[in-house]
């Protein structure tokens, strides 16, 4: 049968080895898709540091009761300001280290690392 | 060293105190940083800022000063947009630092406000802002927020308040022998970083400042506080020291900001610097909470921590005074 075929040998090697490290990070936060969620709440970004697998959405998520904007360092992606419970999303396609901050509160970063 | 400890502010009672041995109560100077909120009131005096309260013994203390050849008042952080606890009701306390503007024994001649006219760069935001201030038939002039150049780099900013500036919205002008300078700390901010002016608004200081007398009082208002306030918070401006040093030449420098929503004052050599109140809502001081952001206070209490800033100018003495006044 057709699934037997795609679940053998080393295509499932390789896809089970992908779900690790795309469910390995994700643990600290509940909730199915929480794994590509980063929470900016009280001017801080949780998880700082996130690990994703490639063509992975990630979607930010302002919980403060002042707008924030989410940029990375290298102009890649910029969202528009971010009130209140709004949220931003980016697919990364290339395996990388992405910094990012707020550009408004600068001293908000957080990185986004693509596996 | 006394002369740049930030000091914490008091609410009760008038705090005066002489920075400078020049005569000028330096209770006065701390009791600017008595009032979180609104507004602030200051005179400039031969060069030093002076700060007393508007409230009671305020009033009577303005009064009994020589009226300032040049008086005008600082506004700040406005944020009309923001609905949140924190107050729900920014438009009633914008309107009431208006009312507070009109009943000033001394009129000011103009308005600086200090940045985040709006919350979200809204245009329905600015137009609130400019119904309500038209109230105060006064001149005003801007610098922006981070909260008034979200989208657009500025763009709708400029158009509205910076007609006449250069860059992102600097200039300067002169009031009755006092050099004013607008700067923009908010544009082109650095991952990890404070507030930025950046190269070439520098360059422009250095030269328009160039012809004036070591005399000539100078105000610089800004939105980011100018010296380090608490840099965790991102309360300061990276290249500020730069800013500054093209000022130790004058005798009198007064340094206006606002983003941190409460009223501090710190005085090094020459230089004075305040913030201001915010006239929406509350920040906690430094490090006092878990971050910077809307701090929700007892409903009866906002508006005396909320408020405007008068500053008054007599020529011949050495020190602009700085009184702040809340909105209760």
């Amino acid at each position: 049968m057709k699934r037997t075929i795609l679940f053998s040998g080393v295509p499932v090697m390789l896809l089970l080895a992908v779900s690790a490290l795309v469910l390995q990070p994700t643990r600290a936060t509940a909730g199915e898709n929480s794994s590509t969620e980063v929470r900016v709440d009280n001017f801080t970004f949780g998880p700082e540091t996130l690990t994703v697998a490639v063509n992975s959405t990630v979607t930010w998520v302002n919980k403060d009761d002042i707008p924030h904007v989410i940029a990375s360092n290298d102009g890649l992606f910029k969202s528009k300001a971010l009130d209140t419970d709004q949220s931003f999303s980016y697919t990364f396609t290339k395996p990388g280290t992405y910094p990012y901050y707020c550009s408004i509160h600068p001293k908000m970063v957080g990185k986004i690392v693509v596996q | 060293m006394e002369k740049s400890r930030i000091i914490a502010p008091n609410v009760n009672g008038l705090i005066e105190h002489d920075h400078n041995n020049d005569g000028i109560d330096r209770r006065g100077f701390l009791k600017c940083m008595a009032w979180a909120g609104t507004g602030a009131i200051c005179a400039i005096q031969g060069g030093v800022l002076k700060s007393y309260a508007l409230g009671s013994q305020m009033g009577s203390k303005m009064k009994s000063h020589k009226a300032g050849e040049l008086t005008f008042v600082q506004i700040s952080d406005s944020h009309m947009g923001f609905n949140k606890p924190a107050n729900p009701d920014v438009i009633g306390t914008l309107k009431a630092a208006v009312e507070k503007i009109n009943a000033l024994p001394h009129q000011p001649e103009f308005i600086l406000h200090t940045g985040d006219i709006s919350h979200l760069s809204n245009p329905a935001e600015f137009d609130n802002v400019d119904q309500i201030l038209k109230a105060t038939n006064k001149e005003i002039f801007f610098v922006p927020g981070e909260h008034d150049v979200l989208n657009d780099d500025g763009k709708m900013f400029l158009e509205r308040y910076g007609k006449n500036s250069k860059g992102s919205g600097w200039y300067s002008f002169d009031k009755n022998g006092v050099h004013f300078i607008g700067l923009v700390n908010v544009m082109n901010l650095k991952a990890g970083g404070l507030g930025t002016l950046g190269h070439d608004q520098l360059e422009w200081l250095e030269d328009d400042v160039r012809h004036l007398k070591s005399s000539t009082p100078i105000v610089v208002f800004a939105h980011i506080p100018l010296w380090t306030i608490y840099p965790q918070w991102g309360w300061g401006t990276d290249d500020s020291a730069q800013a500054l040093s093209y000022l130790k030449r004058f005798a009198s420098v007064t340094v206006l900001n606002g983003h941190i929503h409460q009223t501090m004052q710190k005085v090094e050599g020459n230089v004075t610097f305040h913030t201001a109140f915010s006239t929406a809502f509350v920040q906690p001081a430094p490090g006092k909470a878990d971050g910077p952001g809307p701090m929700k206070v007892p409903a009866e209490q906002l508006r005396s921590l909320l408020g405007i800033t008068d500053v008054n100018y007599v020529q011949g003495r050495h020190a602009l005074a700085v009184v702040d006044s809340t909105l209760a």
